[in-house]
């Protein structure tokens, strides 16, 4: 997954979090990249039409740049429920985290051919558990929000 | 969480070659699945050599991969028997034809193609010291990726002598 989709996809869900715009200091923190950093790339998103940011409240993703963070969501989806299903991955999230910027979407595709997603992700995905709640359900689990 | 498409330790490599066994896996097992219910109006020598090739290079690749996973200082048990995963999915959503198949066949070598790309170039971009040497790891990855490129070339050129 590029980084452009990385980062729309963290102000989708930073926006589900906040309930409005996404700022950059939380977009930075769940990045794990500087302030500076993560404004630079706002821009460029913005100038791509992919969000609206205003000075002071934040970014706020257009149709289209929302329409690609559902995929990229759906990507990192298919990776966690990989990990978690398949490998028996402890830790699916800190590892999907690392792994995202290497898997990219066709390969995730394939990776979907052996795991049962449920028809109703990406919206399945819980910003505050930062997992699919199916998955945080099944492993019996206490999301991160809770 | 790393915005940044490179690979930084040791485990990291290892589960991205796990990943790598598992695509192998798949393709293996589609091929196997794909030979099996072929059926008997659209069988055809050519289809069927490209199949069992498919499944013998993919086999090799794989255990390519699980000897450096072996090498790599990790816990990690590098085989994942997915076939039961594999035949579960296939018997809901395997193609029914010769050219399903075909196409099925090409996607499988293009992501595996995709896969060791990325993770080729992600090595390169990393500066980290790995506990197997760097330079043996890219070659083998090549060598694959380039068998990869060799097996998308010989599907589309299946696909093209029946159009």
């Amino acid at each position: 997954m590029n980084t452009a989709d990385q980062y729309l996809k963290a102000v989708f869900l930073v926006q589900q979090i906040e309930d409005g715009p996404a700022s950059t200091g939380a977009l930075a923190d769940r990045l794990g990249v500087s302030p500076a950093s993560a404004n630079e790339m706002v821009g460029k998103l913005a100038e791509k039409d992919l969000l609206v940011h205003e000075k002071y409240k934040g970014a706020t993703l257009t149709d289209a740049g929302e329409e690609r963070a559902r995929d990229a969501l759906a990507t990192y989806c298919v990776l966690e429920r990989f990990l978690a299903n398949v490998l028996d991955v402890e830790d699916y999230r800190g590892e999907a985290g690392q792994l995202e910027a290497v898997i990219d979407e066709t390969v995730a595709d394939r990776l979907d051919m052996i795991i049962d997603r449920e028809p109703d992700c990406p919206d399945c995905f819980d910003a505050e558990a930062d997992a699919c709640s199916h998955l945080v359900e099944q492993l019996g689990e206490v999301g991160a929000g809770d | 969480m790393s915005v940044a498409s490179r690979v930084d330790s040791d485990g990291q490599l290892a589960r991205l070659l796990q990943i790598g066994i598992v695509l192998e896996e798949v393709v293996e097992a589609r091929a196997y699945e794909h030979y099996q219910r072929l059926p008997d109006d659209e069988r055809d020598v050519r289809i069927e050599e490209l199949l069992q090739e498919a499944r013998e290079e993919s086999a090799d690749h794989r255990e390519r991969l699980e000897a450096i996973v072996d090498r790599l200082d990790e816990d990690e048990d590098a085989a994942v028997d997915i076939a039961p995963l594999v035949r579960e999915q296939y018997a809901r959503t395997g193609p029914e034809d010769f050219d399903g198949i075909l196409y099925d066949q090409l996607n499988g070598e293009e992501t595996a193609y995709k896969f060791y790309d990325d993770l080729i170039e992600a090595i390169e971009r990393s500066e980290t010291s790995f506990s197997i040497d760097r330079e043996s790891l890219l070659s083998t990855l090549r060598d694959i990726r380039e068998t990869e490129a060799e097996g998308v070339e010989a599907v589309a050129e299946l696909m093209e002598s029946r159009t």
